[in-house]
């Protein structure tokens, strides 16, 4: 599914990703943890190509596609998807025009034709149900007025009708009370197949305990610094990130006496 | 007060000569001129004619007309059609002119001659209404003509404007909408401007509108070019709203990029009336409008709304004046422009609110979006404020479009063109959804869109139903 080598990326002069290695295989799913300012967001801004970020070194495969050589919107179309952290409130814009422009765009991609008019919305009415979205905050500008939880709702919707092949979610269950986290997360189970894979980056493990992860990796400064299955997460819950941190210092300092 | 003092600037900053050609046609035409006019228009030319030469046209040193240099715009020898050749038309046929949806009263205007419908089709108005040539109603015995010598340049001859001073001195014919007390017209009122000729042309267009007290009406305009030429159009419309009035004027224009507009329009609003003045800009060469607006009766409320879609060279300058006049009422101003290509948009809108005008509430606003660094947007909101107890405010923005919302469209996989295309579109939809004429809403929300993609260059006729 994806294969990322040695990526390094910045912003401005600041180099962020100091580089990652990360292998995900078709239907699995991957945690990503780490303290704040660790890169998670920059990891995945990086992946679904945000101009903002230069990608420095390293290359990213994607079903055996050079993926840093594609445009964000053909990324989308290939089936790499983002659940925003900070969903974007575009007024003026309607939900449904959006998607519609978004779903069509993809099947245009795919040499598929056109949803009809009826179709499109008997497909909206559908996914809407996963998420337990109101028909009405469909009809409104996209994002505009919506509730925190409106949003990440919203952004599990999108994926539900857009379909991809690996979903990565930003951060989305921060600012989630347990229902709507369990909402959330029952639509992302519910529209997970053998064939597709996620990337769930959280700071916390609750979200984890609805989403089972295959495995999990923390980041920290730029790096990917450990990995493991499932038990990492509930062990980073109880005892925080110091002991991974120290474990660093103190693999470094070692490494430092052993070259004196 | 000010005015004056703008036209004893206008005599010192004497132009560029541009008004000789208009002073010499105007004396050695003067007859055939006043031929084929009217009494009533004829009675307020010499008078117009002394005022022209006074002012001179404008420098851009006018505080008014510094977006638009109208000394160099009137320059060029345009033809006029003094003698009024009639251009063999029947723009009814020639023209199949709707808005789907929008039953509508179709009257056609071509260059500055009202065309009549045959007897036998022309639409049923309500008893009393008149929607006629300006110069035929005026020319009769009738006693509607003694009214309109009353209302006839009223408004326009208050204001020191070298244009509508000229407009006055040339126009021979125009529109004429009447609405007497107590009559609503239900259905809107379509008027196609038609610019037509085969040679260059200057068409000095004239339009008075009354609506007297209680009565209703809702208008819309639609200009266009109909042929490839050097056009340049002077035109004053005069807005009459008696007590408790409505009038809806909505006006579209749709022409090309060899085509000079310049528009002076003036309203009067009576106690209580309500005034929605839209103007929407889609394509254009040059283009000035100017609103003079004055809230004269206690409880007057007025919407004056406008959109612009430029680029390539094209000018759009917007330049409107509204005075509370009287206690109690509300102005609310919205203009939205979107700027590509080398584009020049211009807003300054001046709000005056006299002494004594307490409890006015007055709202205006201006956003332009800029999309190459070569657009130019020059935006000037003005209050002016001479009592204690309002509700004033004032901003404009000028921006680019949000690159976060173009990435989160992108990552959802629309194109970044199209993503461009549908936060344009999103930008002035504010502006089109105030429109309370559904159908026209609807309409123009698709002509909007098209004229983003590209799909909308020229003037074909009346885009309007094609």
């Amino acid at each position: 599914m994806l294969e990322v080598r040695n990526l390094h990326a910045r912003i401005g002069e600041k180099e962020i990703l100091k580089g990652i290695n990360l292998t995900i295989k078709d239907g699995e799913t991957h945690a990503i943890m780490g303290p704040n300012g660790s890169g998670k967001s920059t990891l995945s801004a990086v992946l679904v190509g945000n101009p903002v970020y230069e990608v420095t070194e390293g290359e990213v495969i994607f079903n055996g596609k050079d993926l840093l050589a594609m445009k964000p919107e053909d990324r989308a179309h290939e089936g790499l998807f983002l659940s925003f952290q900070y969903p974007i409130e575009i007024p003026g814009v309607p939900m449904s025009q959006f998607l519609k422009a978004a779903v069509n765009e993809k099947r245009k991609y795919q040499g598929l034709p056109e949803l009809k008019a009826n179709e499109f919305l008997k497909l909206m009415r559908e996914k809407q149900k996963i998420v337990q979205l109101d028909n009405k905050l469909a009809n409104r500008s996209v994002n505009e007025g919506f509730s925190g939880g409106e949003k990440k709702r919203n952004e599990i919707f999108q994926m539900a009708m857009l379909e991809p092949t690996l979903s990565i979610l930003d951060e989305t269950d921060s600012g989630l009370d347990v229902d709507a986290m369990r909402i959330v997360a029952e639509g992302v189970n519910m529209l997970k197949t053998p064939e597709t894979s996620c990337i769930v980056i959280t700071h916390y493990d609750r979200l984890l305990d609805m989403i089972r992860p295959d495995v999990v990796h923390v980041l920290y400064q730029g790096r990917i610094v450990k990995t493991a299955g499932p038990e990492l997460a509930q062990e980073i819950q109880e005892k925080g990130y110091d002991w991974i941190k120290n474990g660093l210092a103190s693999a470094a300092a070692s490494i430092d006496e052993g070259s004196r | 007060m000010m005015d004056k003092q703008q036209a004893n600037n206008v005599t010192e900053q004497r132009g560029n000569g541009a008004e000789a050609q208009y002073i010499d046609l105007f004396q050695q035409c003067r007859q055939m001129i006043c031929d084929h006019s009217s009494p009533v228009m004829n009675a307020v030319r010499d008078e117009a004619f002394e005022r022209f030469k006074a002012l001179g046209f404008p420098s851009k040193k006018v505080e008014r007309y510094k977006y638009t240099d109208v000394q160099q715009l009137m320059a060029p020898d345009y033809g006029l059609n003094l003698n009024r050749l009639t251009i063999p038309v029947n723009p009814y046929d020639a023209f199949k002119c709707d808005v789907p949806n929008l039953s509508t009263l179709l009257y056609f205007v071509v260059n500055d001659e009202f065309y009549a419908h045959e007897s036998t089709h022309s639409p049923r108005l309500p008893e009393g209404v008149v929607i006629d040539s300006l110069k035929n109603v005026t020319s009769s015995d009738s006693p509607l003509s003694t009214v309109l010598s009353a209302y006839y340049n009223r408004l326009a001859q208050s204001d020191a404007d070298a244009l509508t001073a000229l407009n006055t001195m040339l126009a021979q014919d125009g529109l004429l909408v009447y609405v007497p007390k107590n009559v609503v017209v239900d259905k809107a009122v379509q008027v196609i401007n038609i610019l037509r000729s085969d040679v260059d042309l200057m068409v000095n267009r004239r339009m008075l509108i009354i609506a007297e007290e209680n009565a209703e009406i809702r208008l819309l305009f639609c200009d266009h070019a109909a042929d490839d030429r050097n056009f340049l159009t002077t035109q004053v419309i005069e807005v009459f709203a008696g007590n408790n009035a409505k009038v809806d004027l909505y006006c579209l224009e749709e022409t090309h990029a060899k085509n000079v507009r310049l528009s002076n329009v003036y309203v009067q609003q009576e106690r209580d009336s309500r005034v929605r003045h839209n103007i929407i800009t889609l394509h254009n060469g040059v283009t000035r409008n100017k609103l003079d607006l004055t809230l004269a009766g206690e409880g007057a409320e007025c919407v004056c709304n406008g959109c612009v879609i430029a680029d390539k060279q094209q000018h759009v300058d917007n330049n409107t004046l509204i005075t509370h006049a009287a206690a109690h009422c509300t102005s609310n101003e919205l203009y939205k422009y979107v700027l590509d290509g080398k584009a020049t948009g211009a807003f300054a809108g001046r709000v005056y609110v006299a002494h004594g005008a307490q409890k006015t509430s007055s709202q205006m606003t201006n956003q332009n979006l800029t999309a190459t660094k070569e657009a130019r947007m020059y935006t000037q909101p003005m209050l002016e404020i001479y009592a204690d107890d309002v509700k004033c405010a004032h901003g404009s923005t000028v921006g680019q479009l949000s690159d976060a919302a173009l990435f989160y469209m992108r990552q959802r996989g629309i194109p970044e063109h199209e993503a461009r295309t549908l936060l344009q579109v999103a930008f002035i939809r504010e502006v089109i959804d105030q429109i309370e004429l559904i159908p026209l809403r609807d309409r123009l929300h698709h002509l909007v869109d098209k004229r983003f993609r590209g799909e909308l260059n020229k003037c074909e006729g009346c885009k309007l139903c094609r």
